[in-house]
């Protein structure tokens, strides 16, 4: 292209979008401010710089869960949530109850993490919530949830009442801490050492806190997001396959 | 007492006191070796590598004569990351990963797995009639071959060496309905998200009745040898005792919940796959001991016989109907199908792709390689596997792999009763205590 040509050429500009384009409905949802990102993902097809042709790797959107239910609930929901309310006033723990979720008809309680053990044996006992049963507890660590990385779920069954609840609680990174319901539903013994031996989550007040799955001198808590999957490339006739956590990845 | 002879089996002192290794045969050497020192307590540690601890379990046991005072498990010899690696494979690989864990009820993690998949999805209800129907029957039929291994492994540790071999050859023949259904006798990947892999094959139903037929006349077999033996009885009656409460505050589900009297089954009490549509009865126990565990399971396999009748005749009229669901955005985008080498894929599928439609190419292409995006959340769906409720903790963040998938395994929840159910009883009773709780030490560790 020469000089003077270049001079000719109009401003770039977009493409002329079409009038159905350009509707509200078919523009991208804005996300709801009351439900906030725990990060974001780019990109489409895992490749970065140069090597993207697709034209997706400027792309970036959140990563949403599903938002805060709001009173009243339907159903059996709302029974739970009004006995758990009324327990709760009773033991002096009003605000243990962060927000409720509701998603695909299962119920999750955001608890505070130092209400934890007070709420755990009010479901167990009162007879309104009657939990008999936890299923454990299973950890997920988020780490782009500023300050909420590591997450400790219960999943818990009322076999009077034929109900699932859920709970969550939330620990930073930087104060891995949340206390232990073992007290309260003894089976959680396993259960809380093996998200310790896989999260490095500590929970205060387990009679005996050790490794459970991985050996007693094992480095690191080996399902948190920064501990990388291993694994060595395999050769077959003469070409080379990455390990998982190194192929390409379709996020 | 000897330490230069076998370098691996004798005894040597160390600061913890005198410590020997024992291979068989040579429990004189150790009564030998403690009258020396004049007391009776002795650490035992059984395992990891044991014939009668079900696999890699340890046991750590204090023994006072041979009363045990404590007893401990040690657990994680078979830990083989199996949640962390789903995490880097497509939602649909990880089937393929889950169906190992619990290697004695493949489709139970499969199910699991799926049901919270589908739920993540929304698809639940979408879901056809018939890939619901084979789910029930391949689960119910698993449940038999795993009860059938729970009597014959219980039956050798206390030495009814014929259960074992009967039991065995009653699993056979159910592996090899897996075999001729999913093609494979133990990790299927057969139960898919969105439904199963593919139809049943040919002549499937005809030796599903076979079985039945067959079955009723050997199970019989099993309450003829133990029933009333008194031997049997003597060695299972009384013995891992733990009641109701002791059940719901160490976790425990399955059929020693059901040993108190507590009809808990999630089959029927939270009904999943369709199962408010069978007729079958919870089987219970009154005694909350190892004899009513056993009793149990014998009445679980007619029952399980049951629902795979009636699923093989809901089948039957079912021929044809998809197993899939059928939005293409989910579905495997082929089927399978034996060609001159072997299962593949299905040659019509080959010729779609390759020769008539450069869409379907592409679309089958990304939905192999990329995987679907399951949007974010999180869902559990528990399933009464032949061991208690296992449920899968399944977390998305919208992409195409999981972001966390927990398994809540009833063998890793149950095998802590071990102690109480043991502690105060004879160091012989430890075998038969753990046998009735049937932990699979793959389920377990994961």
């Amino acid at each position: 292209m020469s000089e003077d040509q270049k001079d000719v050429l109009p401003e770039p500009k977009g493409p002329e979008q079409r009038a159905e384009d350009a509707s509200p409905e078919n523009s991208p949802a804005t996300l709801d401010p009351t439900v906030p990102a725990v990060g974001v993902r780019r990109g489409m097809f895992g490749v970065s710089g140069t090597g993207d042709t697709s034209g997706y790797g400027g792309l970036v959107q959140p990563v949403v869960f599903p938002g805060v239910a709001t009173r009243p609930f339907e159903g059996w929901h709302e029974d739970v949530a009004a006995a758990l309310d009324t327990a709760l006033a009773g033991g002096g723990v009003e605000h243990a109850v962060e927000s409720v979720v509701i998603h695909r008809g299962e119920i999750t309680f955001h608890v505070r993490r130092d209400d934890l053990p007070v709420v755990a044996r009010l479901l167990r006992d009162d007879p309104a919530l009657r939990f008999e049963m936890c299923l454990g507890v299973s950890g997920v660590h988020y780490p782009d949830d500023v300050g909420r990385e590591l997450h400790a779920v219960y999943h818990l069954l009322s076999m009077t009442h034929n109900r699932r609840i859920r709970l969550e609680v939330t620990a930073p990174d930087a104060d891995p801490r949340i206390p232990s319901i073992v007290a309260t539903y003894p089976t959680n013994d396993w259960h809380e050492r093996e998200t310790y031996d896989m999260f490095g989550l500590v929970f205060e007040g387990h009679p005996a806190l050790t490794r459970v799955l991985m050996p007693d001198d094992w480095p690191g808590h080996p399902q948190r997001k920064d501990y990388p999957l291993g694994g060595i490339p395999v050769e077959y006739k003469g070409g080379s396959i990455p390990p998982p956590d190194q192929r390409r990845s379709y996020n | 007492m000897s330490t230069t002879e076998d370098l691996y089996a004798g005894a040597s002192d160390t600061t913890e006191g005198r410590v020997f290794t024992v291979t068989g045969q040579d429990w004189d050497q150790i009564s030998e070796g403690l009258a020396d020192d004049g007391h009776e307590r002795v650490v035992v540690n059984m395992g990891p590598q044991h014939p009668s601890t079900h696999g890699v379990l340890r046991l750590i046991l204090e023994l006072e004569g041979e009363t045990v005072t404590e007893a401990r498990c040690g657990i994680g010899y078979l830990h083989t990351g199996i949640e962390k690696n789903m995490e880097f494979r497509s939602w649909v690989q990880g089937v393929t990963f889950c169906t190992r864990m619990d290697y004695l009820s493949p489709f139970h993690n499969e199910l699991t797995y799926c049901l919270g998949v589908e739920r993540l999805l929304d698809i639940e209800d979408d879901v056809p009639e018939k890939a619901r129907v084979m789910r029930v029957l391949l689960s119910e039929l698993n449940r038999i071959s795993s009860h059938l291994v729970a009597i014959a492994t219980g039956g050798m540790e206390i030495g009814a060496l014929t259960v074992m071999t009967i039991g065995f050859r009653e699993r056979e023949l159910v592996l090899d309905l897996f075999e001729l259904i999913t093609g494979l006798r133990m990790n299927h990947a057969f139960i898919r998200p969105g439904g199963v892999a593919q139809d049943l094959p040919p002549g499937a139903l005809d030796e599903i009745r076979g079985f039945i037929a067959l079955m009723k006349k050997r199970l019989p077999e099993y309450a003829a040898l133990c029933n009333a033996n008194p031997i049997f009885k003597a060695r299972l009656e009384g013995v891992g005792h733990l009641d109701l409460e002791g059940c719901l505050a160490l976790g425990l589900t399955g059929p020693v919940l059901r040993s108190t009297g507590y009809p808990w089954d999630l089959r029927k009490t939270q009904p999943y796959s369709g199962y408010e549509e069978y007729e079958f009865d919870v089987q219970t126990w009154d005694t909350a001991d190892s004899y009513g565990r056993f009793r149990i399971r014998l009445n679980e396999m007619w029952e399980s016989l049951r629902i795979v009748e009636q699923a093989a005749n809901r089948l039957a009229s079912l021929e044809g109907a998809p197993v899939m669901v059928a939005d293409k955005k989910v579905a495997w985008p082929s089927q399978l199908a034996i060609g001159s080498d072997g299962m593949g894929n299905s040659l019509d599928h080959i010729r779609h792709i390759m020769g008539e439609s450069m869409e379907a190419l592409i679309h089958h292409f990304k939905l192999v390689t990329e995987g679907f995006r399951v949007p974010a959340g999180q869902a559990y769906v528990p399933v009464e596997s032949p061991r208690g409720e296992l449920g899968a903790h399944v977390v998305s963040d919208g992409g195409t792999r999981p972001f966390r998938a927990h398994f809540r395994d009833p063998s890793f929840t149950n095998l802590q009763a071990t102690s109480v159910m043991s502690e105060g009883g004879m160091v012989a009773d430890v075998i038969v205590a753990i046998a009735s709780i049937d932990p699979v030490m793959g389920g377990v560790d994961r």
